[in-house]
């Protein structure tokens, strides 16, 4: 069983939100989805300051097998991008909650988070598929 | 790979298993207005007899003529020994494989293509391919967008001297795509891309700039201090280039202080026969960073688990199988027949060889030029050129040259269409394949020409005198 942890939103494309104090949001991709990617070779991540709209393509990760988008689990504006991933691809699959992040966001409604599933749906959205 | 074709029993035996009754039923879902209907002008078929002697007939029409015509497309010697191996059976199919498909002699062979072809451009990375320089520097465009993220303007700045037909190609294929190609106007005396003409964009948002080395006038550029204009306005540098050409010239990695960022071209010189214009095969190399928006595929050299060097298919994850709409490209193949012989043509000719062929080639069309040139006819730009060079003429062209169509000479290529402040303008060339004799008998002609059309009785008067 992949790891799920509580403290943690997660998206119906796989990505997991972490709330931070200064309000802003860290994203990334879950356990799970890293490990239906396999072994990541390459990770490309937005520019800070770009404008996201919830759901729409901003990260794409690569493995040997596939590049797949990851998509803003909520509207904002990009704070930071894990730019450290361009060479360490793996930290994705190693730490997927960790130093696999992909990107700081400052969203731009700080309730929309709420309107994502908890660990526990997830995980049974996750059987569920 | 051979391709054996299905016999009516297999494909009965096939619809049995599927448990289908025809072939059109596989189809019926297809609504019947979508659907072309039949193929009414195909020909029934004929005997082996009938296509050789069909094909000898039109093979016949065609004259040989003696070719002065370049622009874009260029007969060079090819030795016997290039296709005598292409059409080997383990070379010879018009089908390019899957990965799963390909043998490791293709892999092999198009690991070495590319290998010659980032040594040829000073680059570091070269795909299997593409369809062709069109097509090729379409997909340039397409990937420099992806590529400079500094820059969100999607503009492009194309000279009016890249080859007219790659122009057209690249605006059927990247203007839907919101992508603004803005043209660059040539210097009227040198025919060259002055620097003063990327001035006026100075400080704009720029995506790319693109560079033909030489361009199709056959003028050289001033390459470097191009390169580093655009680099220094945040542009990449996509380098159209000819690929003899390069094994002469300053190969596009090495423009300017930094480099060209993509390079794209026409294979064709390299061992493909001019054929009535087609199939030919374009090429892609690209500086490593820009490697993940490269189009098509590229072949690696790794080794299996017990470490013998083996080759396969590499940096997939972005090609039309896997990615689908996301893909870096949906209208790309590598041109498999082609590479094959070009890389057998470069291994027979080697760096050296390729060398003395651009230089046989430059030196042959320097004594055309000198050779044309009269009181009528003279050199339109004033700039160094390479294997072909614009004459321009101060009689009516059309009447010029239709007594040389009639000697089977094919004089060059008219610019009016493409250009029509270039009217009476001849772009010419003269590969390694012209003999002083070939060079003479063209002068000789159009002299002929000339004195007849501009002789007592005739009110034409030399304008250029």
């Amino acid at each position: 069983m992949n790891e799920t942890p509580d403290d943690l939103k997660y998206s119906k494309s796989h990505e997991w939100v972490r709330v931070n104090d200064d309000g802003t949001v860290t994203i990334g991709v879950t356990d799970h989805a890293q490990a239906q990617l396999g072994d990541l070779v390459y990770v490309e991540v937005p520019d800070e300051g770009r404008e996201l709209e919830a759901e729409e393509a901003c990260a794409v990760v690569e493995s040997v097998k596939a590049a797949s988008d990851v998509y803003a689990p909520l509207a904002g504006t990009v704070a930071a991008a894990n730019e450290a991933l361009a060479d360490t691809p793996e930290a994705v699959n190693n730490d997927a909650y960790g130093d696999g992040w992909l990107i700081r966001l400052k969203p731009a409604d700080a309730a929309a988070v709420n309107a994502l599933m908890s660990a526990a749906e997830y995980q049974a959205f996750v059987e569920s598929e | 790979m051979p391709f054996v074709p299905h016999t009516e029993q297999d494909v009965r035996d096939m619809l049995g298993v599927i448990g289908v009754p025809d072939i059109e039923t596989l189809f019926d879902e297809i609504p019947a207005a979508l659907r072309c209907g039949e193929l009414n002008g195909v020909p029934e078929a004929l005997s082996e007899q009938q296509v050789s002697r069909l094909m000898s007939r039109r093979a016949a029409a065609d004259g040989e003529p003696l070719c002065f015509i370049g622009a874009g497309a260029y007969e060079h010697h090819i030795p016997a020994a290039v296709w005598q191996i292409v059409t080997r059976g383990e070379f010879y199919s018009a089908y390019t494989p899957y990965q799963a498909e390909a043998s490791q002699g293709t892999l092999q062979l198009i690991y070495e293509f590319q290998s010659m072809m980032t040594a040829l451009t000073a680059m570091d990375v070269s795909n299997a391919s593409l369809y062709d320089g069109a097509s090729a520097l379409s997909e340039a465009l397409l990937m420099a967008v992806r590529s400079n993220r500094k820059s969100s303007s999607r503009r492009v700045l194309m000279p009016v001297n890249v080859h007219p037909a790659y122009r057209k190609t690249a605006h059927a294929i990247v203007t839907n795509q919101d992508i603004d190609l803005v043209e660059v106007a040539y210097d009227p005396l040198g025919g060259h891309t002055a620097l003063d003409s990327l001035k006026a964009h100075a400080g704009e948002d720029i995506t790319a700039l693109v560079i033909q080395q030489p361009n199709f006038f056959g003028v050289l550029e001033e390459v470097d201090e191009l390169t580093d204009w655009a680099h220094a306005n945040g542009a990449l540098v996509i380098a159209v280039v000819n690929p003899v050409a390069t094994a002469l010239l300053k190969p596009p990695g090495r423009w300017g202080t930094e480099g060209a960022d993509i390079v794209v071209g026409e294979g064709q010189p390299l061992g493909v026969p001019l054929s009535s214009g087609g199939p030919y095969f374009g090429f892609m190399c690209a500086r490593q960073q820009h490697v993940r928006q490269m189009p098509g595929r590229i072949v690696g050299r790794t080794v299996d688990r017990d470490g013998r060097t083996g080759y396969t298919l590499t940096l997939q994850a972005r090609e039309q199988h896997i990615r689908r709409s996301k893909a870096t490209s949906n209208i790309c193949t590598n041109q498999g027949l082609l590479v094959t012989a070009a890389t057998i043509h470069m291994a027979l000719l080697g760096g050296e060889g390729l060398r003395r062929v651009a230089l046989a080639c430059h030196a042959n069309t320097r004594a055309l030029v000198e050779k044309l040139g009269n009181d009528y006819i003279r050199p339109r730009f004033n700039r160094p050129y390479f294997h072909e060079a614009v004459m321009s003429s101060a009689l009516a062209l059309p009447r010029l040259l239709r007594p040389l169509y009639a000697h089977n000479l094919q004089p060059g290529y008219e610019l009016a269409g493409d250009y029509p402040e270039l009217a009476d303008c001849l772009l010419v060339c003269a590969t390694e394949t012209k003999t002083e004799d070939d060079l003479n008998l063209y002068r000789d002609h159009l002299a002929r020409v000339i004195e007849k059309q501009t002789s007592a009785g005739c009110p034409v008067q030399p304008k250029m005198a």
